[in-house]
């Protein structure tokens, strides 16, 4: 049942995509946030990160602005990649 | 006789100073409860005001302005625990002073075996890592028990919102912070492993897909909780974790976790308790770590923590998940 909700979210197209690799802490969650505000209600941004502190923090800053984390991938070379719906709160 | 002639010289000197304190208006009871702290330099002192959690308004804070510029000079000195400082003041202005606070309903602070303005972080009002509400918290343990004497030495108490523990909980007499306990709630995870990669203590694993938690390690940070995009972890409880009889200076001691998950109300009683029983077990002007040292912890828990009804912690191998590596000379 897990796998199946996780598959049925990978699905999603995003309609921007914010590859933060490299990017330290805070910028990448203020270009995370700059880029949603831009975005409308109910679409999807997808985000790559490096794996330590960027994974620890931008996450739990996008959820406490209002927004849901749709699915969570752990790439190959140790990133991540998000997919977030806007929200507007 | 040498020692009557002491005496009359002493007499003298006492008389003296009577008079010189009638000449400034000075009261003593205004000194012994401290906040006036002699400086090297002769006549002046250094005035501590009483800013409990490090919280001043613009108009205390232009009034110690004021202070400082006309009665020092012209700064002021912020203390490590979190109080503003006027230094290089006249005790002829002592009273002057005094009227100025008293004005705007401002006092300075304490000294002496008294209980000591309370300290504390932001907390969870505005900072995002805070689990409990240091300020008010703070705030109202100040009005209710700032300047209590204790009969024996100075007491610290501080107040951090979380594990960081910026406000250094384990120096303290009686230090308060924040803690979560995390639980999850299987059918809603996704296993997505944030909270896994989010905790800094690796106190959770993946098992079946699923985070599972290393009670051991974890130091109740909340984290987990905090990125948990689809709210699975969730918080099964949060309170206050107590710590007792820590200090620094010449000596320090490290304190000991006495208590977990205590409520805002209970703070209240377990103070109020704990000088209780500091004022009856301590001796001299040891402080309350140095007490635990002579009767051991245990009796404070079975006196204090227990009859409070409160989840007392016993158990040194509980103890030791908040402990680091160090010096600590055995």
């Amino acid at each position: 049942m897990v796998e199946t909700r996780s598959v049925e979210r990978l699905d999603l197209h995003p309609d921007e995509t914010l590859d933060l690799r490299g990017v330290l802490c805070p910028i990448n969650f203020v270009r995370t946030k700059l880029t949603l505000e831009e975005m409308d209600e109910g679409q999807v941004l997808e985000v790559v990160l490096d794996d330590g502190e960027p994974i620890r923090n931008v996450p739990r800053s996008v959820k406490a602005e209002g927004h849901r984390i749709l699915t969570v991938r752990r790439l190959e070379d140790d990133g991540y990649r998000l997919l977030i719906r806007k929200q507007v709160s | 006789m040498v020692v009557s002639g002491i005496e009359a010289e002493l007499a003298g000197l006492k008389a003296g100073l009577k008079k010189e304190a009638r000449r400034v208006k000075l009261n003593f009871d205004d000194l012994k409860s401290g906040g006036f702290i002699k400086q090297t330099q002769k006549d002046l002192f250094t005035v501590r005001l009483r800013c409990p959690g490090g919280r001043v308004t613009a108009d205390r804070l232009r009034v110690a302005a004021e202070i400082a510029e006309r009665y020092g000079r012209g700064e002021v000195h912020v203390s490590v625990r979190q109080s503003i400082e006027v230094p290089y003041v006249s005790y002829e202005h002592f009273e002057a002073i005094a009227e100025a606070l008293r004005a705007i309903d401002w006092s300075v602070a304490s000294c002496g075996p008294r209980v000591r303005v309370p300290t504390a972080c932001a907390g969870c009002a505005y900072n995002p890592n805070g689990l409990m509400d240091t300020q008010s918290v703070c705030a109202e343990v100040d009005r209710r028990y700032f300047g209590t004497p204790t009969g024996h030495h100075k007491f610290k108490i501080s107040f951090s919102g979380c594990p960081i523990d910026c406000f250094r909980t384990r120096e303290m007499d009686l230090g308060f912070q924040g803690s979560a306990e995390p639980v999850l709630v299987e059918d809603l995870c996704t296993g997505c492993e944030l909270c896994v990669r989010s905790c800094e203590d690796f106190a959770l694993r993946m098992e079946d897909g699923l985070p599972v938690r290393d009670a051991d390690r974890c130091n109740g940070c909340g984290d987990c909780i905090k990125v948990c995009p689809v709210d699975a972890m969730v918080e099964a409880r949060r309170g206050w974790l107590v710590r007792a009889g820590g200090k620094h200076g010449k000596h320090p001691i490290f304190a000991y976790e006495v208590a977990n998950y205590v409520s805002n109300e209970d703070v209240y009683s377990l103070i109020e308790m704990t000088l209780e029983w500091y004022r009856s077990n301590g001796e001299g002007r040891e402080r309350l770590g140095a007490t635990f040292g002579r009767l051991g912890v245990e009796k404070y828990i079975d006196e204090v923590i227990d009859p409070l009804g409160l989840e007392a912690t016993r158990n040194p191998e509980d103890r030791r998940k908040y402990k680091s590596e160090g010096n600590t000379y055995g």
